[in-house]
């Protein structure tokens, strides 16, 4: 803890800014509704694997997600209040939700889930992708009351006692992400993207499509067509690219960067 | 987004009933269409029915005695892409989805809800504009304004949108029918090409199916394309991005004389647009590029162009060669 709140220090000019803003202890503030020191912990969780990493520790970035008990809020005090029960992260969850909230805001808002991100909410980014059922999918265009009995796998269940997923560890390695706001949905879409690899689901470029599936060993240009559904604003693609390679071949690329 | 019941019923009766008594109820398939023009407010239902526990979805894929195809309408597009029989022997079908949307949408999209999806052009995602299919009599935002990614073929001075699926090009050139069934579990089968609609008086209606039907599946005819098929798509960027011009071109040869062919264009009018022209030309002619030529000049004189978007007559004509060049190929790149 005390390493977090050292590392989640104001710097002078942000100190400046927010006692400008404020009275008060700011530790005690609140942004948004949440404390400070809860959105610091978010806002580490955000910008990913390795900043974080160094900073919080692995409880903390894996934790379990806190299950709102069913029947806080009764059922019939939200207009066509929906109830869903399914597994987040292995974990069962029941829900009562409002038959309008997608998936994505019941992880971030209900579940405290905020790894998964919310970029367009429209479909076109790929920032919310989650793994349903072994498929990736877009958690802002899925209904929660659609994902009754379902599992769903999201950024925070990659990771299997305290050990990161080869694809996560590959990112870090890699330097696949900037801000790191795209990352977990880049990160949910490849491990999936592993498994399409193995069946021999074929894309728009496989030119033996006639054949019978077998296991496909990805070139650059398919990794980039299968993975055209995550969109990275600070455009770190090539090296989304040299990670996913490095999993998807098993072999052991060096690093392309380095700290200047 | 605006308050809507939510319901899982499994008896498509019933369903057929909410439709009918309730015009502002919508059957909800993979929502990547309606969930998605509901938060946009174009789409104001007050009631969804999930289609995924309806009996009659309920489907499996029957080869029948004729080699025909049945795909369910509830079937995700990415399994339907995949599914071996698909892949071997329309292999264009495969191409056509695969070239659509991203990975994640087709896990999540439907067969039946791709038939449906709705256009893209932006003045009907607009609510601030005017739309005659969003808001019938309002007048048409495109027709005077931004229409380089509209219509060259069968627009109506009421609406100049395109059909963005490219699912349904390739089903257009496959001849597919369409299975619906409506009140009282009455069934009907619809032929592709007569299922969606050309603009005309009503650009808000997208497609033939009458109130309280519901799609069940889509039949694909056996036929000897496999061979010599491919489904091009041309657009702004390299992929996770809309059709300009898509060919879906098929043909069956017989030492190189083209004794069947069928094509099909996306991007460019209200519904999938067989050109007819192209293929009534290439018929028992040779498979040459010469011949190609002629038949994709032949077709594209017929375009009626709008202010912005002259470039898809001659970007049409380019694509429909190098369709039918590819499909000769053995669908290889040439
Ligand atoms: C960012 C983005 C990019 C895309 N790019 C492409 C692209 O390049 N090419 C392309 O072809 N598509 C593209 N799409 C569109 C996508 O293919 C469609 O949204 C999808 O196919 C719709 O299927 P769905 O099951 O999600 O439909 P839904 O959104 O659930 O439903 C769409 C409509 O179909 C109706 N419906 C659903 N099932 C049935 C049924 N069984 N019977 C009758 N009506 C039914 C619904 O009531 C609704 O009106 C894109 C979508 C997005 C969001
Ligand atoms: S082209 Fe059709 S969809 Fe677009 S603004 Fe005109 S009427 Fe509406
Ligand atoms: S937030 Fe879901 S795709 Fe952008
Ligand atoms: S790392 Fe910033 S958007 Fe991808």
């Amino acid at each position: 803890m005390t390493d977090q709140k050292q590392a989640a220090d104001f710097n002078e000019d942000e100190k400046k800014i927010i006692e400008d803003m404020i009275t008060g202890d700011p530790e005690d503030m609140t942004i948004f509704g949440v404390s400070r020191r809860q959105f610091l912990k978010q806002l580490a969780v955000i910008t990913g694997g390795f900043a974080a990493a160094q900073y919080i520790g692995p409880d903390e970035l894996f934790a379990a997600p806190s299950v709102l008990a069913p029947g806080t809020i009764p059922i019939n005090s939200i207009e066509n209040g929906v109830n869903a029960s399914f597994n987040v992260n292995g974990a069962p969850v029941a829900l009562e939700v409002d038959s309008r909230m997608t998936l994505l805001d019941s992880l971030r808002e209900k579940l405290q889930l905020t790894g998964t991100k919310k970029g367009c909410d429209h479909g076109q980014c790929g920032a919310c992708t989650v793994i349903i059922d072994g498929n990736r999918v877009l958690s802002c265009l899925t209904l929660t009351a659609c994902c009754q009995g379902k599992n769903v796998t999201t950024i925070e269940g990659l990771a299997k006692n305290n050990q990161l997923h080869p694809m996560q560890t590959a990112f870090i390695k890699h330097d696949g992400f900037q801000c790191g706001y795209c990352t977990p949905g880049q990160i949910c879409s490849a491990v999936a993207l592993m498994d399409e690899a193995k069946k021999g689901e074929a894309s728009y470029l496989t030119e033996n499509i006639r054949e019978k599936p077998v296991s496909v060993q990805l070139s650059d240009d398919e990794i980039r067509e299968r993975m055209s559904g995550n969109i990275c604003r600070c455009g770190a693609y090539p090296n989304i690219i040299a990670a996913i390679k490095e999993v998807h071949s098993g072999k052991e690329a060096a690093q392309n960067w380095q700290f200047a | 987004m605006r308050p809507f019941k939510f319901s899982t019923t499994a008896d498509s009766n019933e369903v057929s009933k909410i439709l009918i008594a309730n015009p502002h109820a919508r059957l909800l398939g993979g929502g990547t269409n309606l969930l998605d023009l509901m938060k946009e407010d174009v789409e104001r239902p007050t009631e969804l029915v999930e289609v995924g526990n309806i009996d009659v979805m309920k489907i499996v894929s029957p080869a029948s005695a004729t080699g025909s195809v049945v795909i369910p309408a509830v079937e995700k597009n990415a399994r339907t892409a995949n599914d071996p029989a698909i892949r071997e022997n329309f292999p264009m079908l495969s191409q056509a989805i695969l070239s659509g949307a991203s990975a994640q949408i087709r896990n999540m999209a439907t067969n039946g809800g791709n038939l449906n999806q709705r256009t893209r052009c932006t003045y009907f995602y607009d609510v601030a504009m005017p739309c005659n299919k969003r808001e019938p009599g309002s007048g048409c935002g495109a027709m005077k304004g931004l229409n380089r990614m509209h219509a060259i073929f069968g627009w109506s001075d009421k609406c100049v949108a395109v059909h963005p699926s490219d699912m349904c090009v390739a089903l257009a050139a496959l001849d597919a029918v369409v299975k619906v069934q409506g009140a009282n579990g009455k069934q009907r089968s619809i032929p592709f090409t007569a299922y969606h609609r050309l603009p005309g008086d009503q650009p808000q209606k997208d497609n033939t199916l009458q109130p309280g039907e519901l799609i069940t599946a889509i039949e694909i005819p056996r036929n000897n394309f496999a061979e010599n098929s491919y489904y091009l798509k041309v657009r702004d960027r390299a992929s996770y991005a809309f059709a300009l011009i898509s060919v879906a071109a098929a043909m069956e040869l017989k030492n190189n004389k083209i004794v069947r062919v069928s094509i099909a264009m996306g991007g460019v009018a209200h519904k999938p647009w067989r050109a007819s022209v192209a293929e009534k030309y290439l018929l028992h002619k040779e498979a040459t590029e010469a011949n190609f030529k002629i038949a994709a000049a032949n077709e594209m004189k017929l375009a009626k162009p709008l202010e912005h978007n002259l470039y898809k007559v001659e970007l049409g004509r380019k694509a429909l060669v190098r369709a039918l060049m590819q499909a000769a190929n053995g669908g290889k790149t040439i």
